[in-house]
């Protein structure tokens, strides 16, 4: 993309105008400074120049610039050791496809290859499936279930020693910041594993009288935007209700879950109670529909999510669906404002907005929209975009090149519909795939930008007046994996989450997770439970 | 005495200003705030805007912790490291404090090291007595002379001792004053007597700068801390600071966010920039260097120097030092390589 389009746009529009915004724009051409927006002299406690009016208060503005700036700080990667090429991972063993292609996993922040990667076709998911099937029968239905708790916690362990590796490839092969990866992704992976493997030998507990039973082969299909928590999500609670698993990642990020393999291998796990297949959308159609499969699991898109319910109408396999969400995050007028800001930077900001929870729709009470609008900007103006493996880094790179047209496609849409585009103006590599931090105002419940999942670091922000009408813009999706609601009054907190249809509310926070919470949607955002002991049910057969 | 109000609330504007309200006393005369004072009806009723946003409490100390997480290499720590040390406010506030002791620190202040590229610090920081010392050994030298006064640092004297104590304190030479306020008034919800003291001791200040101790180990709620520090502003504060450095807690990080974020707010609503000096507990080059964080990524450049910023700290320096020599020789030089004053 070009550079033309991390310009600020800023609207001046309902800004009340002068504040300072005249020299909006400046930064992207300044390059050195980060996400410097007005050229400001640093230095002195002189106040603004009050200008014509004499108000000093309307010359106020905020220069976040170079007078103290942080040098890079990258994350050493010379330890990590990438194989040319990756084989599928079948009863135990590293085979060949039998179709004989590989696909290359690319950089998205450098747009360099980083590996070669098995590409498997309808024959090598059967393979697969024959092997997971032979593994549940062999193994590990007959294993009691304190030992494949111990298997679990093996995993969780290895985990934890290899997760600054885990870590750093995570963020090269998926752009998104090593900060995140490693303060987030890898403790959450290794918490759900943890957790789980703590569930291994308790099923009668979690559901007393209900004689739970493992269903047999699970197949399991993920997104790229958590590569290897959401393989942790599917894994732990698998294996821990003693299923055994056909995963196949997704084609851009498919590293971190062949190192998984690896460390699955090392806990000597039996051959087949954990296959790993690599593929595009042809080799998860493979899995999903394949016979020997009782279960798919399946987080991503709505579309595929909808196609893959199609398919199995009628099969009798046990199905979950985890997919888009629109979610809004409702900030009373009372709500602690600084906070609130952080909390929508965290919503939306967060691993690039490729999250399907992202708190993509503000919905902000009208009479602090003004406040709320200069407090996101001045935080956006501290976000530092680039290298994902800077320890700095605060955003890092749009996941592919067919993302990022997605989201590009999506951000011209707001702009010909009408809403006020603001981006922030901060240098981008130019190479890779980037887009800028952006929020549009003016956005109506009709806009395509309120109604698509754009999973884009792309806010769109309305105003409400009452809470009756913040609840009602709220709902009004097709969507309802989450939500978010911002007030001091925790009566009000209560009274919004009961009538908010949404899988999960965060109150005064947002995008936080933990292996004991379920975590699932309504509507198209789809059905079942990850997370939690209600998580365990979609791998059991309960009477 | 006419109450002359240009003060704001929460950036709604003007508030109802407060015409010819009763005085509270002479020594409550007005006139001394640039610009005509904020409202003030002393003993009328009529104040300021003193209402605050919520904070709450896990999503600001969760900020506040991840700013503490920026990764400072190179250049940039250098850079930091300097910029700390000349913002700092030497500090002394013992019982056993003599001439000898106050005259090592300000050496210490105009001369932190003996290399050159070290700047010297911002102010030394004494009780009232030492001032004179201070004063005259630091003369010239551009390196300001704090004192604390108001019955530092209860503050439970009567308000015409702490006024006294003020006026002998810049009559001494004080260049600058860490008052405290009267925290049991706050948490007794009288916020009317909190914003008058403070009035009537940036009065008694005359032309010295007036530094607020909110005390926040004290006030118990990050709402009270904001709240406090509305209050210190709009009475007109030039700075707002954390701590006595007598109370536990003192500075943290998140209490400082939530004072900078109360600066940030009052700067919007009046164009004012009021300093902010967190001080008490911060002894680390790496404690400074995330206080530097939360300003840098609060407030920006403009509060990047010691006009707007300072620390408190009496042994913070030694180990800013040694974190410099280290960047700069590659090792770390023991203790007794840095004068211990």
């Amino acid at each position: 993309m070009s550079d033309d389009s991390s310009t600020a746009k800023a609207a001046a529009s309902g800004e009340g105008s002068a504040r300072g915004r005249g020299t909006a724009g400046s930064g992207s051409e300044g390059g050195r400074e980060h996400g410097a927006q007005v050229a400001v002299t640093a230095g002195g406690g002189s106040a603004v120049s009050a200008g014509s009016s004499g108000d000093p208060a309307r010359a106020a503005a905020l220069a976040f610039g170079d007078a103290w700036t942080y040098a890079p700080s990258v994350e050493a990667r010379d330890h990590v050791k990438l194989a040319s090429r990756y084989e599928l991972f079948v009863g135990g063993r590293w085979v060949a496809p039998s179709s004989g292609r590989y696909f290359e996993t690319l950089n998205p922040a450098t747009e360099e290859k980083l590996a070669e990667v098995a590409e498997a076709s309808e024959k090598d998911v059967d393979l697969a499936v024959q092997a997971a099937r032979s593994a549940y029968e062999r193994y590990w239905s007959k294993l009691r279930p304190l030992d494949r708790g111990k298997y679990i916690y093996r995993i969780a362990r290895a985990l934890q020693e290899k997760a600054r590796e885990f870590a750093i490839v995570e963020s090269l092969d998926g752009g998104k910041p090593i900060k995140e990866s490693r303060d987030i992704d890898l403790p959450l992976a290794i918490a759900h594993f943890f957790y789980y493997a703590g569930w291994a030998d308790k099923l009668a507990y979690a559901f007393p009288g209900q004689n739970p039973r493992a269903l047999g082969v699970a197949g399991q299909i993920i997104p790229w935007n958590f590569p290897l928590l959401m393989a942790a999500w599917k894994l732990a609670p698998a294996l821990a209700t003693g299923n055994t698993c056909v995963l196949k990642p997704a084609e851009t990020t498919p590293l971190t879950s062949l190192l998984l393999a690896k460390v699955i291998e090392e806990a000597d796990l039996p051959p087949g109670v954990v296959n790993i297949v690599t593929g595009a959308g042809a080799t998860g159609a493979a899995l999903a529909q394949h016979q020997g499969v009782d279960k798919v699991a399946f987080t991503g898109s709505t579309e595929v999510g909808k196609r893959i319910q199609r398919q199995l109408a009628g099969t009798g396999k046990k199905l979950t669906l985890e997919l888009g969400g629109k979610a809004a995050n409702i900030v009373f007028e009372d709500a602690p404002l600084d906070q609130a800001v952080e909390g929508i930077i965290a919503g939306i900001f967060f691993n690039q907005g490729h999250v399907c929870c992202a708190g993509s729709r503000l919905l902000v009470e009208e009479g602090i929209h003004e406040a709320l609008v200069r407090k996101l900007r001045d935080r956006m103006a501290t976000m530092r975009v680039g290298d994902p493996l800077d320890k700095n880094t605060d955003v890092g790179a749009i996941n592919s090149r067919a993302q990022l047209d997605r989201i590009e496609e999506l951000v011209a849409a707001g702009e010909r519909e009408g809403a006020t585009r603001y981006t922030l103006g901060c240098p981008l590599p130019q190479r890779g795939y980037w887009f800028a931090p952006t929020f549009f105002t003016g956005v109506s419940q009709s806009h395509r930008i309120a109604r698509e999942e754009i999973f884009g670091p792309v806010l769109s922000v309305m105003t409400f007046r009452t809470p009756d009408e913040a609840i009602e813009k709220a709902n009004n999706t097709m969507y309802g994996l989450s939500a978010g609601v911002w007030t001091d009054k925790g009566a009000r907190s209560f009274w919004v989450a009961q009538r908010l249809r949404a899988g999960v509310v965060w109150a005064n926070t947002f995008n936080k997770f933990d292996p004991s919470s379920p975590f699932g949607g309504y509507k198209e955002s789809g059905f079942g439970r990850e997370g939690g002991r209600q998580g365990l049910l979609a791998y059991l057969e309960v009477e | 005495m006419a109450a002359h109000g240009n003060g704001s609330g929460n950036g709604a504007g003007p508030v109802p200003r407060a015409e010819g309200g009763a005085r509270a006393g002479g020594a409550l005369e007005g006139g001394a705030m640039a610009g005509g004072a904020m409202a003030r009806g002393a003993r009328s009723g009529q104040y300021p805007d003193f209402s605050a946003p919520a904070v709450d409490r896990v999503m600001v100390e969760e900020r506040a912790a991840a700013l503490g997480k920026r990764s400072l290499k190179k250049e940039a720590k250098v850079a930091g490291l300097k910029l700390a040390i000349s913002m700092m406010d030497l500090t002394t506030l013992e019982g056993r404090d003599s001439s000898g002791k106050v005259l090592q620190l300000c050496q210490k202040a105009m001369r932190p090291h003996e290399r050159a590229d070290v700047p010297a610090c911002a102010a030394v920081c004494v009780y009232p007595t030492l001032v004179p010392v201070a004063k005259k050994a630091l003369a010239g030298s551009g390196v300001k002379v704090a004192s604390v006064a108001t019955a530092f640092p209860s503050g439970l004297s009567p308000l015409s001792v702490k006024l006294a104590d003020v006026r002998e304190a810049v009559a001494l030479g004080a260049d600058e004053i860490d008052m405290v306020i009267d925290r049991g008034a706050m948490l007794a919800g009288k916020h009317g007597s909190v914003f008058d003291e403070i009035v009537a001791v940036k009065e008694a200040c005359g032309e010295a700068h007036l530094k607020v101790i909110l005390e926040t180990g004290e006030l118990g709620t990050y709402d009270r801390v904001r709240k406090a520090s509305q209050i210190a502003m709009l009475a007109g504060a030039d700075f707002i600071k954390t701590s006595t450095g007598k109370v536990t807690p003192a500075a943290t990080p998140a209490v400082t966010l939530v004072m900078l974020e109360a600066i940030r707010d009052f700067y919007y609503a009046t164009g004012k920039r009021i300093g902010m000096k967190p001080a008490g507990g911060i002894r680390t080059a790496k404690q400074a260097l995330h206080y530097l964080v939360l300003v840098k990524e609060t407030l920006g450049d403009a509060w990047l120097n010691a006009d707007l910023f300072r620390f408190g700290a009496s042994t913070l320096l030694n180990d800013v030092l040694m974190q410099l020599e280290k960047e700069r020789t590659g090792a770390y030089q023991g203790g007794d390589y840095f004068s211990k004053d």
